[in-house]
């Protein structure tokens, strides 16, 4: 009886020990996992999810304020991830594979009043007061933010035009659409 | 000599009967060449010539750009119509940048050809800068840069040339033809490349269907050292580098390596016609031979095409088609792209052009699901396991895919041509290829993205700082200009009292 109670006690006091120590010493940084979700995000602060950038995204995602498929840039690739990451199941069925797009400026239109390129997150957009501006393709993400800046409509997101050295073989369309087809 | 065991493949109808027979004959000279700049692995030729130049036959009209790349001259002489996009001869159908001359029917060669060479006692390095700047590529469809292939020489130790006449795939005879046609400029291509790349020993390896060229390339070589022709079994893909320097050598190629890591260097037969003419008669690579094959075809033929003829012409001169083509093709039937237009130009490395119809193209339209039959297992000669890849990529997980070997896959086709129920896996890893290098270049771009935004934020955050620093500068000014001026205030009015 008193030795049982003795080794118990014993074994207790040892684990709480040690859960005290690694409370103290293992301790997980609260802002560990909103640099994380930080860390996957596209980070281009484009803000297309509704907060001012993709810190807070991350900080809402990570409270559960926001949904795993609030960054439209990422896309379903994305969502899987961090629902993955996060354990969560979400809901893909709205969110469709978004074709890359860049912003184009129809040099007809534009005046050169630099308001795009001011507001640009990747620098993206050259210029200069009364001058046609111009996209920098490669830089540009497609987040929009010029576009609804521009004051004569000039700008606008263009699907990436497929060419040669991106294009690759599409997938093989599932066996059974094919019997069903058949049939 | 002793030959090693290959694992897998598989023994598809030769079909060689076709054409094999048919002495190479010149096309007639089409009106409009469509010569694209991009014939070749590495970054595309850049063009030299603007709209309505004069170009002579054999000029450069594209130059490289960079080490893996190669130049473009022109097939014929005429006038450059025009610089612009043009159909590819690729399966998207997509257009490339293309240089289209018209003709001028007077052929005639430019006077700026470079002097022929001393071919046995040239240095190597001056023959492989005559390939570099014939333009030659790799004829078997692989279209890499020879003069590349031609310098491996001084990062590896090199024993062994590697003649690939193999020609496996079906239908194909068009290296069967140079072979039996020009055995002599064959092998003397043959000893030049050895002589570039500094080996002692020289293997012509052509597979057993082919007797003729066999003997004649035996002929042709018999009182040379070194060099030895040798008759391979007849299996497809026996002409893929790494399965011919196994079957000959007997050592295996490193997974996603070269041959030359085990000392041996293969090159096409093609090619070692296309580097005599280079070498012996400084003449550019502008013309090859092709097979146009096939029984929708009314005369099979095998050709010699200026580079940039539109596949109509080649089908115009065989007669056009007897039926209604079910698959029309360019290259070979296991490894060939389908065929998007009729106007797409013959290039480099085009060595088919093929119009099969409904029996023999067995397209079987109802695809089933996988019965784990394991067929393509047996098949596959690089020793991967096709349906546990396919599974894996029909459910998007690339990485299992990767790790199950998926860019150790040369695309040969025999596991998708034994398959039971018709899974087009190569389609499958051809996606997956693809899918995977876009998904690197768009986290490349997200990386490069989030590069940007950080440089733009503090550059935002500079600019805050230095315009702070100097409202506060000023306001100090003001401070103090408004102190001095009290206290001159003050002395007036002390001066005043």
């Amino acid at each position: 009886m008193i030795s049982a109670i003795v080794s118990l006690a014993l074994l207790g006091l040892g684990l709480g020990v040690m859960l005290g120590f690694a409370a103290k010493y293992l301790k997980v940084e609260a802002g560990a996992l909103v640099q994380e979700i930080e860390a996957m995000l596209p980070g281009s602060q484009c803000g297309q999810c509704g907060f001012p950038g993709c810190g807070p995204a991350a900080e809402a995602v990570a409270n559960g304020q926001a949904q795993v498929t609030m960054c439209p840039p990422g896309g379903r690739t994305l969502a899987q991830a961090l629902a993955d990451m996060l354990g969560v199941s979400a809901d893909l069925s709205g969110m469709e594979e978004q074709a890359p797009q860049v912003a184009f400026i129809n040099e007809q239109l534009c005046i050169g009043c630099t308001k795009c390129f001011k507001r640009c997150p990747t620098d993206a957009l050259v210029g200069a007061n009364r001058q046609i501006h111009v996209v920098i393709k490669d830089a540009c993400t497609g987040c929009g933010k010029c576009v609804d800046v521009c004051p004569t409509e000039s700008i606008l997101l263009r699907d990436v035009p497929v060419t040669l050295e991106t294009w690759y073989w599409p997938k093989p369309p599932e066996p059974f659409d094919e019997i069903r087809l058949a049939s | 000599m002793k030959l090693f065991r290959i694992r897998g493949g598989v023994h598809p109808k030769g079909r060689k009967h076709l054409s094999e027979d048919k002495p190479i004959a010149n096309l007639p000279l089409p009106e409009l060449l469509h010569v694209p700049l991009q014939q070749h692995i590495g970054a595309p030729a850049v063009a030299v010539v603007k709209k309505g130049d004069a170009v002579k036959k054999g000029q450069v009209i594209a130059v490289a750009q960079g080490t893996i790349s190669a130049p473009v001259h022109a097939p014929t002489s005429g006038t450059v119509n025009g610089l612009g996009r043009y159909t590819a001869p690729h399966p998207s159908g997509l257009p490339g940048r293309t240089i289209t001359i018209r003709t001028d029917g007077r052929d005639a060669w430019t006077d700026d050809l470079p002097a022929p060479m001393e071919p046995f006692t040239s240095s190597p390095q001056a023959i492989a800068q005559r390939v570099k700047d014939a333009g030659i590529v790799g004829m078997g469809g692989a279209t890499f840069p020879s003069a590349v292939k031609l310098n491996l020489g001084d990062r590896y130790d090199l024993h062994t040339l590697i003649i690939n006449g193999a020609e496996c795939e079906p239908y194909l005879t068009c290296d069967d033809r140079l072979m039996r046609e020009h055995p002599a400029d064959v092998a003397t291509g043959v000893r030049i490349m050895a002589r570039a790349l500094e080996v002692k020993r020289t293997i012509i390896a052509i597979e057993a269907n082919k007797p003729d060229a066999i003997r004649r390339m035996r002929q042709a070589v018999k009182d040379l050292d070194g060099v030895q022709v040798v008759e391979v079994p007849t299996r497809y893909p026996m002409g893929s580098e790494k399965h011919l320097t196994q079957t000959l050598l007997g050592l295996e190629t490193p997974a996603r390596g070269l041959t030359a890591e085990i000392g041996a260097v293969v090159h096409n037969a093609a090619t070692a016609f296309a580097v005599y003419e280079a070498v012996v008669k400084g003449r550019p690579l502008i013309s090859r031979v092709v097979t146009i094959s096939g029984e929708a075809v009314t005369n099979p033929a095998n050709l010699r095409v200026p580079i940039g003829t539109p596949v109509a012409q080649l089908l115009e001169y065989a007669g056009g088609l007897k039926t209604e083509p079910e698959r029309l093709l360019l290259g070979g039937p296991m490894m060939g792209q389908p065929l998007a237009d009729l106007k797409v130009p013959v290039v480099k490395g085009t060595n088919g052009v093929l119009a099969l119809s409904g029996l023999e193209a067995a397209t079987k339209s109802v695809k089933a699901s996988c019965i784990r039959c394991a067929s393509c297992v047996d098949a596959c000669p690089c020793g991967l396991v096709p349906l546990d890849m396919a599974a894996a990529i029909r459910k998007e997980e690339m990485e299992i895919a990767t790790q199950s070997g998926l860019m150790d896959c040369v695309g040969c086709g025999s596991c998708a041509y034994v398959c039971p129920s018709n899974i087009p896996l190569v389609q499958y890893f051809n996606y997956a290829k693809g899918r995977i290098t876009y998904l690197q270049r768009a986290e490349h771009k997200q990386k490069e993205t989030k590069r940007l935004a950080e440089l733009r934020t503090e550059r935002m955050e500079r600019i805050a700082a230095a315009k702070r620093e100097a409202m506060a500068k000023r306001k100090a000014e003001q401070a103090r200009k408004k102190a001095e001026k009290a206290a001159k205030n003050q002395h007036q009015e002390k001066a005043t009292v």
